[in-house]
């Protein structure tokens, strides 16, 4: 191989990788240590005040015209429901973007949990997605474009809340389905979304995301005994914009304890640095093996010391 | 195929007919020199080709019905088991069985072991194959398949770990594509497109290494988005990436003794003695490779449990299974391989590469399927989802079988009779000059 060609040959290996790569890299590295939109809104939700009623529910259908249920929303036998081996409660799918599960720990009264997508500051669904579907809205919502979705499913992989569902019922325009914070419909012209406009507990409260989380820890300091010490999203996983309260500890609401402060994306970081790295040496590192190897095979090697000397013209041309 | 090599017939390996001194037309090198009747006879004779049937039969209207009624119609359309089967073992296995191809190629191209070279083709084409069937297994899993093309030229997501997977995948079967043409142009007689692709093989294997060192680390790196759903175990926050990597170098070169095993067994009639007589010797060779291969992934392994501080889940039920994992795939195949190298028994070997290829089978169904969502609860795929994978692995056998009874990949192509072959050679010396060594080798071999 020539000199010219060597070096040609480097400069197009790293000018490929590095298109494709490297202008990804900079933006997940930048995304840790993304803060959010300052005034962005979010939902506090209170699960001392939620009497399971599912109103959310028959509201969220509605708003995102979603199909009929099977059972209607003011049928409470849902709550029985389990799934694989009683080891489930529902959970949301393509057509329920938020469902109402009720928990009953030992010696209290039924606690319920409206669960939908937590629109997370840095959302892992977001950073997985390979054709950019997703977009973290300045008004707080992680929004999807379903016209893009090339249906990997690496976003359900990614989401730690297990939220976005598959619409696999769909031959040709199977896409992820979840909640989208009722963004085009209210949120952008700073609306509440219809499941909280429609609580009668007022157990969700729509607003700032920076007042919401001083109101969370007010009501905690004013009724310490009726809540446990923290606001579940305030930091778990780079915080999210829908925000939990719950009386006894999350894990017995069916949360994950401890899922760590770290948002997803800076999991993946490392191996994402890594890849200019191999870009860049590799190459070289390669090709000279390969001239060491050719070289050692030269000596003594009548045939192959001809092979280099047409090389060396090779070169000249 | 064996009885007719054995009544005298021999299939086409040369551009030209020996019986009657023309050349080869295109469709009896397709029916490989045996007159149609001589070949249905033959594939009807071969008992797999029912079983290939049988499958065909089953699946082939499966996979119909999944493109008209939607995924949901042959899984449990799991909103929590995203992956099935058809990434879980067609994308998650497939890739790095097919690491075969950029392994030999930088062991005979790179580091100049041209012993190595008749088994050199064979590796190529099992790393095409497996990509291209990894990708087919993906079309079939995808929701909108002919949306595949987005992240290539419509709707960048170059944040995303499956962005770096796919433009590489891309890429890299473009490379095979490339590499493995040679055997097809020779097969095809355009002998300027075979000296174009020497002239720029180093280039193409070190561009090979590149692409499937970071592919083969994404796959790994893939589950770095699921921290708290794959099982600990298989789950390592800094070294995910190089688990994936490095186990697939055992994984591909084990690949290509458990085919070559299978074609030596079955297709022998193919091959030509140069491949025959070294197959042992490369076995070997292959098998020292893999073994430093496994050490490496055993004790990283290992650094990645006691990095992660995962002793206690050792003592678990998980725990054994994942001892299991690392007994059967791993160490079985080390003390297999080092007596067979040290006693130089190639079929004990063989036996090495079946238990690596078959753990790092188990290895990556685990992190993908089993002990994925180990917290909620076990899923079980719908049967039609294991009927399909299985049609689609058919598929791939069928095509492995046709390109190998054909292109010259087990063979060399005997390019001209004797005494066309001077003006040529001297054509062609100058335009190779600035290709590797192995091109002379080569040349000598043909
Ligand atoms: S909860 Fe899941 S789906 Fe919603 S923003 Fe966070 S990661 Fe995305
Ligand atoms: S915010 Fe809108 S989409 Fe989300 S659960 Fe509430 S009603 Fe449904
Ligand atoms: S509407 Fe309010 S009270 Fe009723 S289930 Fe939903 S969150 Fe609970």
């Amino acid at each position: 191989m020539s000199g010219i060609s060597r070096r040609k040959f480097l400069a197009a290996s790293v000018a490929v990788g590095a298109a494709t790569t490297l202008g990804g890299t900079k933006k997940a590295l930048a995304a840790g240590s993304f803060s959010g939109y300052p005034n962005s809104m979010g939902v506090l939700v209170d699960l001392t005040r939620c009497i399971g009623c599912r109103s959310c529910e028959a509201a969220c259908n509605k708003e995102q015209k979603l199909p009929d249920p099977n059972l209607p929303f003011d049928d409470m036998s849902v709550f029985d429901q389990t799934f694989h081996h009683g080891t489930q409660k529902r959970r949301t799918d393509e057509s329920a973007y938020t469902v109402v599960n009720r928990y009953t720990p030992e010696g209290s009264e039924p606690i319920y949990r409206k669960v939908q997508c937590n629109h997370c500051a840095e959302p892992a669904c977001l950073s997985s997605c390979f054709v950019n579907a997703y977009t973290k809205t300045k008004e707080g919502a992680v929004i999807y474009d379903g016209s893009v979705c090339v249906g990997c499913r690496n976003c359900m992989i990614a989401c730690p809340f297990n939220v976005p569902a598959y619409s696999y019922s769909s031959a040709f325009g199977a896409v992820v389905k979840k909640c989208i914070f009722c963004h085009e419909t209210r949120l952008k012209d700073g609306l509440p979304p219809a499941c909280v406009e429609i609580c009668p507990q007022e157990a969700l409260t729509f607003g700032k995301r920076k007042d919401l989380l001083k109101i969370g820890h007010q009501r905690i300091q004013t009724h310490p005994g009726r809540y446990i010490d923290r606001v579940y999203g305030e930091k778990e996983l780079g915080g999210t914009h829908w925000m939990y309260l719950s009386p006894i500890p999350v894990e017995e609401v069916g949360f994950d304890p401890r899922p760590g402060n770290e948002p997803i994306i800076s999991h993946v970081k490392e191996f994402l640095g890594v890849v200019p790295m191999v870009l860049a040496i590799w190459p070289a590192l390669f090709t000279g093996f390969h001239l060491l190897a050719k070289n050692q095979e030269g000596h003594g090697d009548h045939e192959h010391d001809t092979e280099h000397q047409h090389d060396e013209e090779g070169g000249q041309q | 195929m064996k009885s007719l090599v054995e009544l005298g017939v021999k299939p086409v390996d040369s551009l030209i007919n020996e019986r009657n001194d023309k050349r080869w037309s295109l469709m009896e090198k397709l029916f490989l020199g045996l007159s149609p009747g001589q070949y249905l006879g033959q594939a009807l004779r071969n008992p797999f080709n029912w079983i290939l049937g049988l499958i065909f039969a089953v699946g082939l209207p499966l996979i119909l019905y999944r493109f008209i009624f939607g995924l949901g119609a042959i899984t449990h359309a799991s909103n929590d088991y995203p992956w099935g089967l058809f990434l879980g073992f067609g994308l998650f296995c497939m890739v790095p069985l097919s690491a075969s191809g950029f392994m030999l190629g930088t062991t005979v191209e790179i580091f100049g072991r041209h012993d190595f070279h008749p088994i050199e083709r064979l590796a190529l084409l099992n790393g095409l194959l497996g990509y291209f069937f990894a990708v087919v297994y993906l079309m079939v899993d995808l929701g909108q398949p002919w949306r595949l093309p987005y992240p290539m030229f419509w709707s960048f997501g170059p944040a995303a770990v499956l962005f770096l997977v796919a433009w590489h995948v891309a890429t890299y079967l473009s490379v095979q594509i490339a590499e493995v043409s040679v055997a097809f142009f020779e097969w095809m007689d355009w002998l300027g497109g075979k000296r174009f692709i020497r002239r720029i093989t180093i280039g193409l294997t070190v561009s090979g290494i590149i692409l499937s060192t970071l592919h083969q680390g994404a796959l790994g790196a893939l589950f770095n988005y699921a921290p708290g759903k794959v099982h600990p175990l298989w789950y390592s926050a800094s070294f995910q990436w190089i688990h994936f990597f490095v186990s697939a170098i055992p994984a591909g070169l084990c690949m290509v003794i458990v085919v070559s095993t299978i074609i030596k067994k079955t297709m022998a009639w193919r091959c030509d003695d140069g491949f025959l007589d070294s197959l042992d010797r490369c076995t070997l060779g292959i098998a020292k490779g893999a073994a430093m291969g496994l050490i490496t992934y055993l004790v990283i392994k290992f650094i990645g449990v006691a990095h992660d501080n995962e002793w206690a889940y050792l003592a678990t039920g998980w725990g054994a299974w994942f001892l299991f994992e690392m007994f059967v795939g791993v160490l079985l195949p080390l003390v297999l391989f080092a007596y067979a190298i040290r006693h130089q028994v190639a079929s004990l070997a063989r036996w090495g590469a079946a238990f690596t290829v078959l753990g790092i089978v188990l290895n990556r169904l685990n992190t993908a399927l089993i002990t994925f969502n180990w917290k909620l609860y076990q899923e079980i795929p719908h049967i039609f989802e294991f009927i399909v994978a299985l049609t689609v692995f058919a598929i791939y056998i069928t095509t492995y079988r046709f390109i190998l009874y054909r292109l010259p990949i087990l063979y060399s192509w005997k390019e001209q009779p004797q005494e066309a072959l001077a003006p040529e050679a001297v054509k062609a010396a100058p335009a190779s000059t600035t290709v590797s060594p192995a091109n002379a080798v080569y040349r000598k071999i043909d």
